[in-house]
């Protein structure tokens, strides 16, 4: 047993990572919001060209799978990266980022499409099997004030049915590797809203000291990290387990563990970065919002962590 | 990242089993909770039987009789010992995996030849007088005093949560040897024989009842300088020296025994009755064990990380700090859920009317000393952030 990353595992994790530094800065990542949070195409296939949608078609698992995601999370990478990953195996378009694939699993009150304005190919998740749809021709309202103003959203009032492409155990499939590297996202946002927040508890100063050593803001943060830290050791567990090399054989369950840990701790990382950063924290100017709505909207990904509590009690 | 057990690994985990198999049906009835003289006994006779057959001092260096275990051969020996409902390491805990480890680095060739042996037979029981009335989170603010008179010093002052104190035969020691330094600097690590003139052990009631720690008075209390483990005023350095000994198995057992009681609490909630229905039937509490239970593998996973770490490093470092202040709070969680379940039945102790009172109410109680014990969780989160964030101190 050797439950830390290898060699090879963190070096794929620093390359990502230094390419997401340099290409989707902070910076980019807000003039993104100017234009109404429509994808890049040219980032798109960069991405696709570093090889995080093809990361698993190329032949690695999901253990380097869900370190590239937690790094695309970190940097708050938009877009319908899970879907376009997972429908690499089934479109070779998609696995290079030259197509942009989204995805949809019903749901209620109503149906919620994402980026629906930015895909090439939206594929609906049924239990029954999934359906691609051209985008086209989903029928439905734009919100005009989406939450993450990154991730626009549509009202969804006519979805077609599809055409079926992958039977029901391919959709379950889906489900499951679905969570698990939404749940390496919302991991990633964890670690940056910690990072903001550090940053910030270290340079405010108040009563003439950096407000990060009053043990009522250093608390906050320590309760941010146990959260995280707890949460990786989930989403890599999941991770491990489905490549074969993990200690349980109930793949869904370790799933649904990991992906409730990260939307429990991705929606508290979010809110307790906004509140270090006191008044600033609700300003559209910092970043703690960004990863806290981020958070939200990764909550309702392939069952939020109420479902998942609900679900793995079942096998109880 | 591999979560399996290697063939060594494997085969380390069935000889144990075999063995564990072999002896726990032929062990006697464990002594009344209360009866500290019986359960003593008991714990001996169980450590002694660990050495006989190969197993003692698990993560003990092989030159002082120990297995040499790695961090994951560790776990697996607990695994292995909380399965086979083996007894627990009871009175030998601050002499195997506290005092002892410490004479292992700092102590003397003569120090060591006698109290090793000792200990992984499970012939000498150790307590610890660290922590004073006065001197809790703050432990370097020590103040129990020991004045060098010729070849003795004379200890006068109080410690406090001295566990096993009334049964133990030495006690690992901090005391104040310097007064004019800062306080760091003027501590000693002494090692003292129970029972001498000038000292008197006074049992505390926990707030379950139970009397398992103590405190101990010294009024003059001459302890040879012999006794002394490294230098004079070099007993803080010395003492931290132990906690580079924890691996990430500390939690081990606690953690496997809370994973169980979560499951069990699950089908305790199928089988009580509410408003005729039973628990179960409420949506709102499958809820609270699926996230519980979710909670507590995540957790298992977590002492995998920092097992591997350990394994890796020789170090858990401030994952250990994570892992306590993630366990202390969810522990707490499960006892107050199963409370709730068990509603008035919960009001006992023991078990009453053929329900698992006991596991569950004993558990609740036990999560309330987690979030104390051993650093506090506020103590644990100023750790956190300021050794893994690195945020400036308060003052």
């Amino acid at each position: 047993m050797d439950f830390e990353l290898n060699d090879d595992e963190r070096s794929l994790q620093e390359g990502i990572r230094s390419f997401l530094t340099g290409r989707c800065t902070i910076d980019v990542v807000r003039a993104n919001e100017e234009t109404g949070g429509a994808l890049d195409r040219a980032l798109w296939q960069e991405l696709g060209a570093v090889g995080v949608f093809s990361l698993r078609a190329d032949g690695f698992g999901m253990t380097e799978s869900v370190l590239a995601f937690e790094e695309l999370g970190r940097s708050l990478v938009a877009g319908p990266l899970v879907a376009s990953h997972l429908a690499a195996t089934l479109m070779p378009a998609a696995a290079n980022g030259s197509r942009i694939v989204g995805l949809i699993e019903p749901s209620e009150p109503v149906n919620v499409a994402e980026h629906l304005a930015s895909l090439d190919d939206l594929i609906v998740v049924r239990p029954e099997g999934l359906f691609v749809v051209d985008p086209a021709e989903v029928i439905g309202v734009h919100a005009e004030r989406p939450l993450d103003a990154l991730t626009p959203i549509t009202a969804v009032s006519h979805l077609p049915q599809g055409k079926l492409i992958a039977d029901a155990a391919a959709a379950h499939v889906w489900h499951r590797d679905g969570m698990v590297l939404t749940a390496a996202l919302q991991l990633g946002l964890c670690l940056a809203s910690i990072d903001l927040a550090k940053q910030y508890a270290m340079q405010r100063e108040q009563f003439g000291r950096p407000i990060g050593s009053f043990q009522a803001v250093k608390h906050l943060l320590a309760d941010m990290l146990t959260k995280a830290e707890v949460t990786r050791a989930a989403v890599y567990a999941a991770a491990v387990n489905i490549d074969g090399r993990g200690d349980s054989t109930d793949l869904m369950q370790t799933a649904r563990m990991a992906k409730m840990l990260a939307g429990d701790s991705a929606l508290f990382c979010g809110k307790t970065g906004i509140q270090v950063h006191g008044g600033m924290g609700f300003t559209w100017e910092v970043d703690a919002q960004r990863y806290w709505k981020r958070a939200c909207v990764l909550d309702t990904h392939f069952g939020n962590s109420d479902e998942h509590a609900a679900a793995f009690s079942a096998a109880l | 990242m591999d979560l399996q057990f290697t063939d060594a690994e494997n085969s380390f985990r069935l000889k144990l089993r075999d063995w564990l198999s072999s002896v726990i049906p032929q062990l006697p009835h464990e002594p009344h909770r209360n009866d500290w003289i019986g359960r003593r006994e008991y714990d001996s006779m169980w450590q002694r039987m660990l050495f006989d057959a190969g197993f003692a001092g698990i993560n003990w260096p092989r030159e002082y009789g120990g297995l040499g275990a790695t961090p994951t051969e560790h776990l697996i020996f607990l695994e292995e010992t909380e399965r086979a409902r083996a007894p627990y390491v009871g009175q030998n805990f601050v002499g195997l995996l506290h005092a002892g480890p410490t004479l292992i680095t700092e102590a003397s060739a003569e120090q060591k030849a006698f109290h090793l042996p000792a200990i992984l037979k499970g012939e000498h029981i150790w307590c610890q007088g660290f922590s004073e009335p006065g001197a809790g989170s703050d432990l370097a603010s020590l103040s129990c005093r020991a004045i060098r008179d010729g070849d003795d010093y004379v200890i006068s002052g109080q410690k406090i949560w001295t566990s096993f104190g009334h049964t133990a035969d030495y006690c690992e020691m901090l005391v104040r040897t310097d007064t004019d330094v800062p306080k760091h600097r003027g501590i000693t690590w002494l090692i003292v024989p129970m029972g001498l003139p000038g000292m008197d052990v006074r049992p505390l009631r926990t707030l379950e009842g139970s009397t398992e720690f103590c405190e101990v008075f010294f009024d003059e209390v001459r302890v040879p300088v012999a006794n002394r483990v490294g230098d004079e005023n070099d007993g803080w350095r010395v003492a931290m020296v132990t906690l580079s000994f924890e691996r990430g198995t500390a939690f081990v057992s606690e953690m496997l025994q809370s994973m169980e009681l979560a499951r069990d609490l699950a089908q305790l909630a199928k089988r009580v009755t509410r408003n005729g229905v039973t628990a179960w039937d409420d949506a709102g509490l499958r809820r609270d064990i699926g996230r519980i239970c979710a909670e507590l593998d995540a957790l298992w996973a977590l002492t995998k990380r920092n097992i591997s770490q350990a394994q890796r490093t020789g170090l858990v470092g401030p994952g250990g700090n994570v892992f306590k202040l993630a366990y202390a709070e969810l522990r707490s969680r499960l006892g107050e859920l199963a409370m709730h379940l068990l509603d008035r039945a919960s009001l006992s102790i023991d078990d009453i009317a053929d329900l698992p009172t006991h596991a569950h109410v004993h558990g609740r109680i036990h999560a309330l000393s987690l979030g104390i014990a051993a650093g506090t969780s506020q103590v644990q989160r100023n750790i956190v952030a300021e050794r893994i964030l690195g945020l400036p101190k308060e003052r």
